[in-house]
Formats: C-alpha cells, sequence, structure tokens
C-alpha cells in the first residue's frame, strides 16, 4: 500500500532516494542541503553501510554548514542519523561531539549515544553535568540551558550508569521540569526505587499540556507497569498515551518470560484497545 | 404531566442547550473549555450535535474526549452530521470524528471508514480500524451481509501490513472484533471467514517484529478459540 506519510516528504525532495544516491549527496561538499536531507535520510531509512556510516562520522566535523547562530546543522542530523544505525563505531566521534560549540550538537549526540548502549559515554557524559544544579542555568538570549540536562540524565538513565547516581540524584529538584522528570526517569532505572517513577505518574495531573506529554513518555522509556491506568486517563492525545502504553507493555511481556499473556499484559493491552 | 409543564419543561431544555453552547464559546481557557464541552454532552440533545463537532476542531484533547462521548451518546442522529461535516477537517478533528462514528458503530458509516483506512494521517486509519470491526451488523440488511464483511475482511487484511504499527495494532483488533461478529450475527460463510481471520491473526503473532502488535494478535487468536 502507499504510504502518505513519506509521500508528503517526498513531495520536498526533487527526485526518488536510494542508499546510493544519499552516500553519494553525503560525500559530496558543494551542496549543503543535499549533504544536509541525505543524512536525516539514512538514519529514517536504517541505512547499515560501511560508506553510509564513515561519510556520517565525516559529517561530524563539518565546518561548511553553518547556521546563522554559528550552528552546525549537518553536524546535528548526521549525529542523530548515527544513533539509529547501532553501530559501535560511531561511538568515540559522538563522545568528541559532546564538546561541540554548538548546544544541538551535544543534545543529538547525548541521545545517539543513548541509544548506540556503549558504556564508554558514561564518563563523558557524566562531566557535563559539572557543577550540579547551580551550574544548570539557562544561556543568556537562548531558549535552552547551558547544557542539554535532559538528553544527558535520560542517556545515563538508559546506561544503567549506577555510578553516576550521586551527580544525577540532585537534578530531581530542577526547576525546570522537563529536567526535573528526565532526572527522576534516570534515577527510577538507576535505583529500581518507584518513588522517583510516582512523581512521574503525578506528573500526568499537571497543568500544563507539554508537561503531560513529557511524563507519559517518560513513563513509556521507563515501563512503569503501575502508570499504565493513570496514562490511560490522562487529558493528552491518544497516539501520545498509546506510545506511552507500548513501553510499558515492552517491559510487561519482556519480564513475564515465557507466559505471553500475562494479566499484566492483558491488562495493558485493554488499555490501549480503548484509546484506539 | 399536563401539557402546561411540557412545554415548560421543552423551553428550559432549549435554554439549558443554548446556554450550555454559549458557554462553549466564551471559555477562556483549556479546562474551561473541557468543562463547558462535558457539560454540553451531558444534556444528550441532538441540538448539541453541532456544536460538538465543531469542539474536535479545537485542538484540545480533553475537550474532544468529552465531546466524542456525547455523540455516541447521542448516537444515530450524530451519524449524517458526522459524515457531512467530515470534509475540510484537519487530521485531528477528522480522528476524533472516525472514533464517534466507530464506536457509534452505524453502517452508514462503512464508506467513510473504508477510506479512512488510507487517510495520510495515522491516527484516523488508527480509528477506521478499530471501527470497521464494531459495525452494528443487526441494522444491515441480511443479504448484504457478506458482502460488507468480505469488503472489511479484505481492507484490513492490507492495513495488517501498515508501516505504523498502531496502525496494525488496530487492524488486528478490528479483524478480531469482525470474527466475532459472525459468531453473534450468524451468515453462511460465517466459519470460512472466521478461520481466514484465524489463520491472517496467526501469522502476526509469529511474525510482527513490534511486540505489542504480536502480543495482541495471540490475544485475538486466544479470544476467537474460546468463542468458538
Amino acid at each position: 500500500m502507499t504510504n502518505p506519510d513519506s509521500a508528503s516528504q517526498d513531495a520536498s525532495t526533487p527526485r526518488q532516494m536510494s542508499p546510493e544516491i544519499a552516500i553519494a549527496d553525503l560525500q559530496q561538499t558543494e551542496d549543503t542541503s543535499r549533504r544536509y536531507y541525505a543524512a536525516w535520510w539514512i538514519g529514517n531509512q536504517r541505512v547499515a553501510d560501511l560508506a553510509a556510516r564513515e561519510a556520517l562520522i565525516a559529517a561530524l566535523r563539518d565546518e561548511t554548514d553553518r547556521s546563522p547562530d554559528g550552528g552546525y546543522p549537518l553536524r546535528r542530523n548526521a549525529a542523530k542519523a548515527l544513533g539509529k544505525l547501532d553501530d559501535r563505531a560511531a561511538v568515540e566521534p559522538l563522545i568528541a561531539c559532546l564538546g561541540c560549540d554548538d548546544y544541538y550538537v551535544r543534545e543529538s549526540a547525548a541521545r545517539a549515544l543513548e541509544a548506540l548502549k556503549d558504556s564508554r559515554a558514561i564518563a563523558p557524559l557524566v562531566a557535563l553535568l559539572d557543577g550540579g544544579v547551580a551550574a544548570a542555568v539557562a544561556v543568556p538570549g537562548k531558549p535552552h540551558l547551558v547544557q542539554p540536562y535532559d538528553a544527558i540524565l535520560e542517556a545515563l538513565g538508559a546506561l544503567n550508569a549506577r555510578d553516576a547516581i550521586a551527580a544525577v540524584e540532585p537534578f530531581c529538584q530542577h526547576e525546570t521540569a522537563r529536567v526535573s522528570y528526565s532526572a527522576h526517569r534516570a534515577m527510577y532505572q538507576l535505583t529500581d526505587e518507584t518513588r522517583y517513577a510516582e512523581v512521574l505518574v503525578q506528573a500526568l495531573q499537571g497543568k500544563k499540556l507539554q508537561l503531560r506529554r513529557s511524563a507519559l513518555l517518560d513513563l513509556g522509556a521507563i515501563g512503569y507497569y503501575p502508570a499504565a491506568r493513570p496514562v490511560a486517563e490522562t487529558l493528552a492525545e491518544n497516539s501520545l498515551k498509546l506510545i506511552s502504553l507500548q513501553g510499558i507493555l515492552a517491559r510487561v511481556v519482556r519480564e513475564a518470560g515465557g507466559d505471553a499473556l500475562s494479566e499484566q499484559t492483558v491488562e495493558t493491552l485493554k488499555l490501549m484497545d480503548d484509546l484506539l | 404531566m399536563s401539557v402546561n409543564e411540557m412545554t415548560t419543561s421543552g423551553t428550559e431544555a432549549a435554554l439549558e442547550l443554548a446556554r450550555a453552547i454559549a458557554a462553549v464559546d466564551a471559555a477562556d481557557s483549556s479546562l474551561g473549555m473541557l468543562r463547558a464541552v462535558a457539560a454540553l454532552a451531558q444534556t444528550r440533545s441532538t441540538g448539541a450535535i453541532v456544536k460538538l463537532i465543531e469542539v474536535l476542531r479545537y485542538n484540545n484533547p480533553g475537550a474532544a474526549v468529552a465531546a466524542v462521548e456525547g455523540l455516541v451518546a447521542i448516537g444515530e442522529p450524530s451519524v449524517l452530521p458526522l459524515l457531512e461535516l467530515m470534509d475540510g477537517y484537519n487530521y485531528g478533528a477528522r480522528a476524533w470524528a472516525m472514533r464517534a462514528l466507530s464506536q457509534i458503530g452505524d453502517p452508514r458509516g462503512l464508506s467513510v471508514l473504508l477510506e479512512a483506512l488510507v487517510d495520510f494521517s495515522l491516527s484516523v486509519r488508527r480509528a477506521a480500524a478499530k471501527g470497521l470491526g464494531s459495525l452494528l451488523w443487526e441494522a444491515v440488511e441480511p443479504g448484504q451481509l457478506d458482502g460488507m464483511r468480505g469488503q472489511i475482511l479484505e481492507a484490513l487484511s492490507q492495513s495488517l501490513c501498515d508501516d505504523e504499527w498502531v496502525v496494525r495494532y488496530a487492524s488486528v483488533v478490528g479483524l478480531e472484533g469482525l470474527a466475532m461478529g459472525t459468531i453473534e450475527f450468524a451468515s453462511a460463510p460465517g466459519t470460512e471467514l472466521r478461520d481466514r481471520v484465524a489463520i491472517a491473526l496467526q501469522k502476526v503473532a509469529t511474525a510482527d517484529s513490534e511486540v505489542a502488535v504480536s502480543t495482541r494478535a495471540t490475544l485475538a487468536v486466544r479470544n476467537l478459540a474460546e468463542a468458538g
């Protein structure tokens, strides 16, 4: 069947894409917009190819594609794509990106390192938390803090960085809700203590839709089964609630071992059915 | 009740409806909107239908849930307005309208639901896939039953291969509902249709790469086996 979601992307693309074309587009250096699109495309299509990987890693050091505020758009896209390729060869180059001047490159690199699940990333990620909550302030004139704390904290949780607990825990008190949620999410993963997850369940009652959405995704990411019903009852889009329950279900099924249809599994499926 | 009292209560109902509609128009916060829409839905009045459908366009998920609940509770009278006002919706509103049509289950929604199965928006496809499994067969002429079911089976078998896991999931739910319906509202080829659904779902249970989809298919296969 046709897939109109990708058809709409094709509308903005002059020609049919293929892995070969995308790699060639990424390797050339004359047309920055073609390189930018090719990096996105390779990640989105999960092109598992040595040449694609090499071209993306080279793009992490690109100097030609600069945004008006001094950012590196191509590097951001290349980092995101490498997070989707599941190739450990990208780990060290991505770690190097954690030192990039561009906040968004650091954010993309942190998220990619989370996806690649390689413990070499732990120490460099913890280093970005230096100075703790006191140093985690807004950059004047920018819509973000000095570091992409949410991405860093979430990566440390996913990487099971138990040695980082002391560095992560204080961020539970950060005044930015999004950062505090990420810290709670990580602390739950690192300690298994339900009190951290329960804070996220409470956040489903928050006044702002954007924060309720955040909490939904956090609870899905940690697969916290006691949140299943509160997730289903949150005032937010069904699409997001379904993604959250999908995460909860994945963990319930994993932990049920051979029991394909445990009571918790069936219960979660029932909640999902009602949201379709 | 005297004629006089009936007229009075009729006037009061009309006033209450007008006030409830005005309250939706006057709402100035998303929570206020949610409350106003819930109150309007509570009237269960056919006069509320057009406004409830309008609410589906407001990009306020809480209010949309309340509006859908109201439209479903009003039921059959909501179907034609939903079908007529469907064009030109943004995709969020179309998804909510599709949910309302799906839950009402009126067979007049069949062709709209079939079209929606290839909509560009995944939430529209999702709602349609589920709805196709729960049409109210008692409202269908017996002679048309098998043809309609065949169409639905065909369409949902295709959407089992959708790129989006949630659409595949909803298609599993839809097929399960379709097969279950043949037990309650039997038709001659019902057993054959159930077998075809069971085979399709068994394949999803073993082959779909998304855990949510394969697990839901496993449950559907078990439910169908238990239902006989």
